[in-house]
């Protein structure tokens, strides 16, 4: 191995890492958005609202760091993905942007204030689904000739990824629960608790049938879980996702406020690892590795001298940005 | 013209950065004015200036959510429709980019929320730090976006291995040649653009008799800037041209209207410049002028059309009007500066309408430069992906069916049609409502001791919408 390799490693972490702050941080107010119709009162709404108004563009900025990540780390990965993922892309963007304004314009509104409710669902809806089709689409993989995507407009579509969209689905709206019970009270957060068992039954269940799904249909994937003694040592994922499922039972019974919330988060960060080891070391499915597609040693370093230090201090000051909108939210926002 | 996936991934392109520069134009100014007026407030503790503060804030919020949602597409639009083009430019492109969104989006969208919603929460001293940081930021942001398209326009540092660019000096890259030039003239462009609107809606509040603390001191200091920035952009413009004709001739002779180059070339005022003739129709031209104005010399030599071969001009028609637009809103301003400069020395600024009747007519004009000077640079460096290296034909996204192109295409305009409406609609609701002053002070602020958020992402804390 080169030295260089291993800086493709760094990069490997540093876009997962990005993915993974995504996925968790725009999961939740997403989830909010698809839960955000069935809350039974219009003041729990104007809450959920409240509760992430102050962070949901720093939490969507992550999605344009992965994207960016991947341009500048693995333009080839690039190039190949999101051409191959159009369409489910370009549903994704018009979602956001819908759901995006909805934030600004709501609470101005009033005779035209449910058309930014809509708006708010079924942008943050839409945007779910085509994010988790994309997901099932990237397992799947992609033909790329020449260093360019070859296939049609249509690869994405297919039963698996309808599978995969809706697991997201679900998985964003068990995140926003979370972030519900974590920081609300009252009805909203009883509304929260009661919704928390199905979403997780649910979204177990969604991912039992991926996992079952994933090696089944793929036996390169299938040959990584369940050879000797490579199950034994991935043998941890599954378990440890057994137990998570029994904490998360006991904390919803317990009524603790955190770790409903923490213990979804970590059903996320299992997923994405089972994933991982899956695909490992493939950036394009089904056969372009990280180092296939990643950009060259100066690039990399160049880089990597600013992340070294910009990536804590973004960690720090979202963290301090949390720290600022602490504490449960309210109804007595001021609003008519 | 045909309508093939790379027309229509052309004219999306140019349809989703025009929007979407609309709004970074404005904020870049806008937050910096902010900053300021906050950093006045806790100066002076004058309850004027955090109000003033509170009412362009919101609609900073409005403008900063929008500029946001396109930006997202814009990160992603390079994949999709230009996916040759990533491949090809990523290993120099991918890090100016990725530097733009750690050094600056994260900064801005962090800092944003305790500007909107953290007034209450944090100390004074940190909420101005807020402000100074999202000004900061889209400063920044300016600084990587703007190399980034300067490279394009003038690549250097690199080598090309196998049909792709890679980087042999990081600093030659960053700091290209165009680049200084280009970001001096935008981000005045930006300031000039904030100037405008602020000075037009303070005039539009004069003529109305609204407000007249708050319009003594927005329209003086909106004026104050365009009577320096006005002449400076000129002069800017002017070494960014001198630049452009020593790294781009042919843009330069779109933007001049110039088919035979050479000495002594006329100013043309007017033309319809038609490709297919390689000619001009109904030329007005001042002799000589455009020589001086380029060499600074009378019989200077400057380019023309025809020295480039006929697959290498860019689309003269389009670039020599776009740039007759910018230039004659550049003037307009200039005037709009020199005009107010004088006033306010005979002391009568603040009593002649005229002047304020103009600036309400001069809102617009900053987003309309910008929008032409656009086109003239981008449209000028046509057939060029990157200048003289990489054709856009080449840069195209393969797989890319027309049906597919055409769909994205009509979505993102339906989308950006209903949601500039919208957005409009309720920065005008805003103007109409003017600086609020804090009814029932006492209790709201008690209630915010409370600790919790209060607002939305936008500052606003009731509908300004009339129920119906």
């Amino acid at each position: 191995m080169e030295w260089w390799q291993d800086l493709t490693l760094i990069w490997t972490g540093i876009v997962a890492f990005a993915i993974v702050m995504y996925v968790l941080m725009d999961g939740f107010d997403l989830g909010l958005g698809i839960l955000f119709p069935f809350a039974g009162r219009h003041e729990d709404r104007d809450v959920m609202m409240n509760s992430v108004a102050p962070v949901w563009d720093f939490n969507e900025t992550w999605l344009i760091l992965g994207g960016a990540g991947l341009f500048a780390a693995f333009p080839l990965a690039y190039a190949v993905i999101l051409p191959a993922l159009y369409l489910p892309l370009l549903a994704m963007l018009i979602a956001l942007i819908f759901r995006g304004v909805a934030f600004e314009f709501r609470f101005k509104a009033k005779s035209s204030r449910y058309l930014w409710d809509a708006s708010f669902h079924f942008g943050s809806l839409v945007a779910t689904f085509a994010q988790g089709m994309a997901l099932g689409a990237f397992i799947q993989g992609f033909t790329v000739e020449n260093r360019s995507y070859v296939g049609g407009m249509f690869d994405w579509f297919s039963l698996f990824s309808l599978f995969t969209g809706v697991a997201l689905v679900l998985g964003y709206a068990l995140l926003g629960c979370g972030w519900l019970i974590w920081r609300t009270e009252g009805t909203l957060q009883a509304w929260a608790y009661k919704l928390s068992k199905p979403l997780f039954l649910g979204v177990i269940g969604f991912i039992s049938l991926v996992s079952v799904w994933t090696p089944l249909a793929n036996e390169t994937i299938a040959a990584r879980w369940f050879t000797w003694p490579n199950i034994l040592y991935l043998s941890p994922v599954p378990i440890l996702t057994v137990g998570l499922g029994l904490l998360f039972w006991r904390a919803i019974n317990n009524r603790r406020e955190v770790q409903p919330f923490l213990l979804s988060m970590g059903l996320f960060l299992l997923s994405f690892a089972g994933l991982a080891v899956s695909l490992w070391p493939n950036v394009i499915p089904p056969d372009i590795s990280i180092w296939d597609a990643a950009s060259p040693p100066e690039t990399q370093e160049f880089l990597l001298v600013g992340m070294a230090f910009l990536i804590p201090t973004i960690v720090i000051y979202t963290i301090y940005s949390y720290y600022v909108f602490r504490g449960k939210i309210t109804e007595d926002a001021g609003y008519h | 013209m045909d309508i093939d996936p790379l027309m229509l991934s052309r004219i999306q392109f140019a349809f989703t950065i025009s929007f979407h520069i609309l709004f970074p134009a404005f904020t870049i100014g806008l937050a910096n004015w902010i900053m300021v007026l906050e950093g006045l407030w806790l100066r002076t503790g004058r309850d004027v200036y955090r109000r003033l503060s509170e009412f362009w804030t919101k609609i900073f919020a409005i403008s900063f959510g929008m500029g946001v949602v396109s930006g997202i597409v814009m990160s992603y639009q390079f994949g999709t429709n230009w996916s040759r083009w990533s491949d090809i430019t990523g290993n120099v492109l991918g890090p100016l980019i990725q530097y733009e969104v750690i050094t600056a989006f994260f900064l801005e969208a962090a800092f944003l929320g305790i500007l909107l919603f953290g007034r209450d929460k944090v100390p004074r001293g940190m909420h101005f730090f807020a402000a100074l940081m999202v000004a900061m930021g889209t400063i920044i942001s300016s600084f990587w976006i703007l190399s980034s398209n300067s490279w394009l326009h003038t690549p250097a540092g690199f080598e090309i291995r196998d049909g792709r660019f890679f980087v042999t000096s990081w600093w030659e890259v960053v700091f290209n040649p165009s680049f200084p030039y280009r970001l001096a003239h935008m981000v005045t462009a930006a300031f000039l653009t904030t100037s405008f609107v602020i000075a037009g809606i303070s005039a539009w509040y004069m003529l109305k008799g609204r407000f007249p603390e708050y319009t003594r001191i927005n329209y003086p200091m909106a004026m104050g800037m365009i009577v320096v920035l006005a002449p400076l952009q000129i002069l800017l413009g002017d070494l960014h041209g001198l630049k452009t004709m020593e790294m781009q001739p042919a843009k330069i002779a779109a933007m001049e209207g110039h088919w035979e180059g050479g000495a002594g070339a006329p100013l043309i005022l007017f033309a319809l410049p038609d490709m297919a003739a390689e000619e001009n129709h109904y030329e007005i031209g001042i002799p000589y002028l455009s020589s001086l104005i380029l060499t600074h010399e009378l019989d200077g030599v400057v380019p023309g059309l025809k020295e480039f071969a006929p697959e290498d001009r860019p689309y003269m028609p389009i670039v020599f009007w776009t740039f007759r637009i910018m230039v004659g809103i550049g003037f307009l301003m200039l005037f709009v500066g020199a005009a107010y400069a004088f006033l306010r020395w005979r002391g009568r600024a603040f009593e002649t309408r005229w002047l304020h009747w103009l600036s309400v007519a001069m809102t617009p004009a900053g987003f309309v430069a910008i929008i032409a000077g656009w086109f003239t640079t981008e449209i000028g460096r046509q057939p060029w992906m990157v200048q003289g290296l990489v054709r856009t034909a080449d840069g195209v996204t393969p797989s890319l069916t027309a049906g597919g192109a055409l769909t994205s295409l009509v979505t993102f305009m339906v989308t950006y049609a209903l949601i500039f409406t919208a957005g409009t609609y309720y920065i005008l609701r805003l103007l109409q409502l003017g600086p609020q002053p804090h009814r029932g002070e006492t209790t709201k602020n008690a209630r915010l001791d409370t600790g919790r958020p209060k607002r939305p992402l936008s500052a606003t804390d009731e509908a300004i919408e009339p129920a119906e």
